[in-house]
């Protein structure tokens, strides 16, 4: 990490946006507390339907927070407090009316380690087809959401045989199979190659950017080449000296955030990841 | 100075031989100990053994005038009072497991109602046999009663109620292996990863889905495993029993009926028995002991390989 020397955070100017075409989540934080701690602030953005959006910034930032408020599964977390919006499809998700495990059945989410549960691949995959009461055709559909996940073909042999049995790269294709066999419409990855190996990890870049034609991922990653790999759009967090708390400091196509960025603290992260 | 620092390095060695020395030295006495008990209690059982053989495990017959000894109603009686037990803790258990481990409670009420259920264990057998026989038999009466009026057609209320018999024992026998059926549940509950219950409710799971799909199938073998190892201390229990069973040998399926049980056997009949019974007795105790320990072994065994599996959820490859 490199020492940033920059402007103190309240002298930075509100974060550039992308043009927006056709956002699915807007997302506007504004306090973020887990109990007494603010823990982001100020971090509004939109997410392009159909684009890959990466999250970078060091850890503690708080990439994983904000990513956890778009399918409001920060709301298990004692002590969590949101001021702010966010929307699905110009859906309102924190309103009064609506149930968090209704939102989460349509937003798929992977996580840093693979997290397979104690069934068989079938099972797993199966997962979120029975709860949500859906098994026409389970059999197609399971298939399919294994080719999409690029896993069919190593497990079409074993899909009795217990998830745990499967490699750690396996494991995690499988559980980007669970989470798009409900075809949710976007799909969200909190650091999913950190746990991997770089084969593994090339096999999953080459998945999302197959995904994207199909799904809006947005992912967050520690590998600033992950994310120019593969993202269309970066946002940009840092931590406060201060606060401790995180919040946006730019936000821009991928391009623009590692060629040109606009704040002098994304520069320096990004040259210091680079140089 | 290298001479002090010699010296004290020296001092530290010899304390910590030492040590070491004593403390294999206990270690050894107590296994030493243990094979003794065990040998002892076989050569005192050898002449019923030679005499009795495999009968004594199949016949009902306990008649010191006529020397015909024979354990197959306390068997039984075991099993069934501790299978009953186990079905009673275990529903009990488990359920209290769940409460305990799943965020139904603020941490600090969790913890308190977890060390409730843990002294629990603190109680003296002979507490729980008198609270059996002046307040759950008692209570019990009038139900068992009703029960035995309305479907004495049903084998298990056949017989009429006497008092001491297999649902009082069986209760409060249930009471007895709580703690450690729910402990060991517990530990099992709380070993699930976190992270498997948030990409369940990641994909929309509700809280109760959450736990049956996932953190119980999760813990599985956990709960398998407190649920053998209550089973092995409801087998050996001795004093709550030789006071709630009825001191009866029957094979019989009736709840309502007294009955017996292994240990029960051992502490009732010890005080009088004659040396040819005292030796059917020690063959009893032999039984008792190899069904106790293959259940607490059976438990153990389970318990690590679910620690095994559960390493295998937690670590990724
Ligand atoms: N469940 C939680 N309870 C309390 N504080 C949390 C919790 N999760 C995260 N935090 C805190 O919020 C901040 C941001 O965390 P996180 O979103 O995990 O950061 P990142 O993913 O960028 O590393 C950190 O200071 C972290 O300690
Ligand atoms: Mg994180």
């Amino acid at each position: 990490m490199p020492t940033l020397t920059a402007q103190p955070p309240h002298a930075i100017k509100p974060p550039k946006t992308p043009v927006r075409h056709d956002p699915i989540i807007e997302c506007e934080i504004r306090k973020l507390y887990y109990g007494d701690f603010l823990a982001v602030k100020n971090s509004s953005l939109n997410i392009e339907k159909g684009k890959i959006t990466a999250f970078i910034g060091p850890s503690g930032c708080g990439k994983s927070t904000v990513l956890r408020c778009m399918n409001r599964l920060n709301d298990i977390v004692r002590g969590f407090r949101l001021e702010g919006r966010v929307a699905m499809a110009g859906q309102d998700i924190y309103a009064a009316n609506v149930d968090p495990v209704s939102v989460r059945r349509h937003i798929g989410m992977v996580f840093q380690q693979p997290t397979p549960f104690v069934m068989s691949v079938y099972d797993n995959v199966a997962f979120g087809l029975r709860i949500n009461r859906d098994k026409h055709d389970l059999d197609h559909r399971v298939e399919q959401a294994l080719k999409s996940a690029a896993l069919w073909d190593e497990v079409k042999d074993k899909l009795k045989k217990s998830a745990l049995s499967l490699s750690g790269g396996q494991q995690q294709r499988l559980c980007i199979a669970r989470a798009i066999a409900t075809q949710p419409q976007v799909l969200l990855m909190d650091e999913p190659c950190s746990a991997l190996d770089p084969i593994s990890t090339r096999r999953i870049e080459e998945l999302m950017v197959e995904l994207r034609k199909s799904y809006t991922i947005v992912i967050v990653t520690h590998n600033l080449h992950q994310a120019m790999r593969v993202a269309d759009y970066t946002a940009f967090m840092y931590v406060d000296k201060e606060s401790r708390s995180g919040y946006l400091v730019e936000y821009g196509e991928t391009d623009q955030i590692f060629k040109h960025p606009a704040e002098e603290y994304t520069r320096q992260y990004v040259c210091g990841h680079f140089s | 100075m290298k001479n002090t620092i010699g010296t004290s390095l020296k001092f530290e060695r010899t304390i910590d031989s030492a040590f070491r020395r004593v403390c294999w030295t206990l270690a050894l006495l107590t296994i030493l100990l243990g094979g003794l008990i065990v040998f002892e209690i076989f050569y005192h059982a050898t002449p019923a053994i030679k005499k009795y053989g495999f009968s004594f495990l199949t016949s009902s017959q306990w008649d010191p005038a006529n020397e015909a000894y024979g354990v197959l109603p306390e068997i039984w009686g075991t099993f069934y009072s501790s299978v009953l037990a186990l079905i009673v803790a275990g529903l009990l258990g488990v359920s209290v497991a769940i409460w305990l481990t799943q965020n139904f409670l603020p941490s600090r009420v969790e913890w308190f109602l977890k060390t409730v259920v843990e002294l629990l264990a603190a109680i003296p057998s002979v507490v729980y046999g008198l609270w059996g026989f002046y307040y759950v038999i008692p209570m019990l009466r009038p139900f068992a009663g009703w029960l035995h009026e309305q479907f004495s057609w049903v084998p298990f209320f056949s017989t009429p109620f006497t008092g001491p018999g297999i649902l009082p024992a069986a209760l409060v026998l249930g009471i007895m292996i709580l703690p450690t059926v729910a402990s060991i549940s517990r530990d099992a509950l709380s070993a699930v990863p976190s992270r498997l219950k948030e990409a369940a409710m990641g994909l929309g799971a509700t809280r109760w889905e959450v736990i049956w799909k996932v953190v119980l199938p999760t813990a599985s073998r956990g709960i398998g495993a407190a649920l053998v190892l209550g089973f092995g201390r409801a087998i050996g229990e001795t004093m709550a029993l030789a006071m709630l069973a009825g001191n009866s040998s029957r094979l019989t399926l009736s709840l309502l009926s007294p009955s017996n049980t292994l240990a029960a056997r051992l502490a009732n009949q010890f005080p009088e028995a004659g040396p040819s019974e005292a030796s059917a007795l020690m063959f009893a105790a032999l039984v008792l002991m190899a069904l106790s320990l293959s259940a607490n072994v059976f438990g153990v065994v389970i318990n690590l390989r679910a620690r095994y599996k559960l390493a295998r959820v937690g670590v990724a490859r």
